[in-house]
């Protein structure tokens, strides 16, 4: 049990040096999905199943969904904004 | 503030916090041990109320009010959003499909997927008294079988299975009906929330008193909150930018 812990805490560790990393926000979001399950996972690991459906749901889907479709607006402003130049 | 006068603010902050983390984790008992006074007296409390999933108990018995006001943080959050994600002046609606090109094979994996994933979401938050999840977890992925129909390139279908005005009433609805069993416990039980219901048989589908009733409100209100969240992003995605956006409110960057 203590070996699983172990691992699951590394690929979590690994994994947000990986988010953090990452330069471009649109492949942010997509790396932060991964992340998200393998946070998910280390609570799986902990025998915190509950907290484990949360994460996959909220942390791998939603919040990733939502940082994509804000990263997207933006992008339009500025693409209009330099159009307008 | 000049750069450095921040960093060294920041500094600062991160010190005390790291000082004041390592002090508590310092005089926790050892990972792994076997002294939990809170888990032997939560699942005590559970087994009395014959509630098999005990973060249940816990979230919709033991402390309901918590969970209340978890769901008005939501729910406020939900409206901040409409708030700030309104239109525009001068910003358009534009309709029709644009861009993108979608695989036929990812079209059938959305026809599959949307159904299971509807009922699964239905069915965590129907056993959220028994197995893990809840109405929380189980009314995320409801909400996440309809985006799905938007992933498989399908938004005109998608806006009409979203009638939006619909999702609104019921995240409202669903925070109002867990007011309500809390005031139904007041008055029949003599206290907020109090577990009035028969408990029933330990692990059976209706079981644990107002638990099972709670898991539905709770998984209705946020259903409806992660509906209307994603579609106020989604509708910005189909605005078109305003022909002066030199100074476009909410783009918080220099040109």
């Amino acid at each position: 049990m203590n070996i699983l812990i172990t691992v699951a805490l590394t690929l979590v560790l690994a994994g947000a040096a990986v988010v953090v990393f990452t330069p471009v926000p649109s492949r942010q979001a997509v790396v932060l999905s991964v992340y998200g399950i393998l946070l998910a996972a280390l609570f799986m690991a902990l025998q915190a199943p509950d907290v484990a459906l949360s994460q996959v749901a909220v942390g791998a889907a939603v919040v990733p969904l939502i940082v994509m479709l804000a990263i997207r607006k933006i992008d339009s402003l500025r693409a209009a904004r330099r159009r307008q130049r | 503030m000049s750069r450095g006068g921040r960093y060294w603010v920041l500094a600062v902050g991160i010190a005390a916090v790291g000082g004041a983390l390592a002090w508590a984790f310092l005089s926790m008992p050892g990972f792994g041990g076997g002294f939990h006074p809170y888990r032997d007296a939560a699942v005590a409390a559970a087994l009395r109320h014959s509630t098999a999933n005990v973060v249940s108990s816990v979230n919709f018995d033991q402390r309901g009010f918590d969970t209340l006001g978890e769901e008005t943080i939501l729910l406020a959050s939900v409206v901040g959003v409409a708030v700030l994600l309104r239109p525009l002046p001068g910003e358009r609606h534009r309709h029709g499909r644009q861009g993108g090109h979608v695989l036929g094979t990812t079209r059938m994996l959305v026809v599959v997927a949307v159904p299971l994933t509807l009922v699964l979401g239905i069915d965590v938050v129907a056993h959220g008294a028994v197995t893990p999840g809840g109405g929380f977890q189980g009314g995320v992925v409801a909400a996440t079988a309809l985006h799905l129909i938007y992933v498989g390139d399908r938004y005109r279908v998608f806006a009409r299975l979203r009638p939006i005005g619909l999702f609104e009433q019921a995240e409202a609805a669903g925070v109002v009906a867990y007011a309500a069993v809390g005031v139904a416990g007041l008055a029949f039980g003599g206290s907020w929330l109090a577990n009035i219901l028969p408990h029933g048989t330990l692990a059976r589908l209706v079981s644990a008193g107002t638990v099972p009733l709670l898991n539905a409100a709770v998984g209705l209100a946020v259903a409806g909150s992660v509906v209307v969240l994603l579609s106020h992003f989604l509708d910005q995605r189909f605005l078109s930018p305003p022909p002066g956006t030199r100074h476009a409110p909410g783009d918080g960057t220099q040109p």
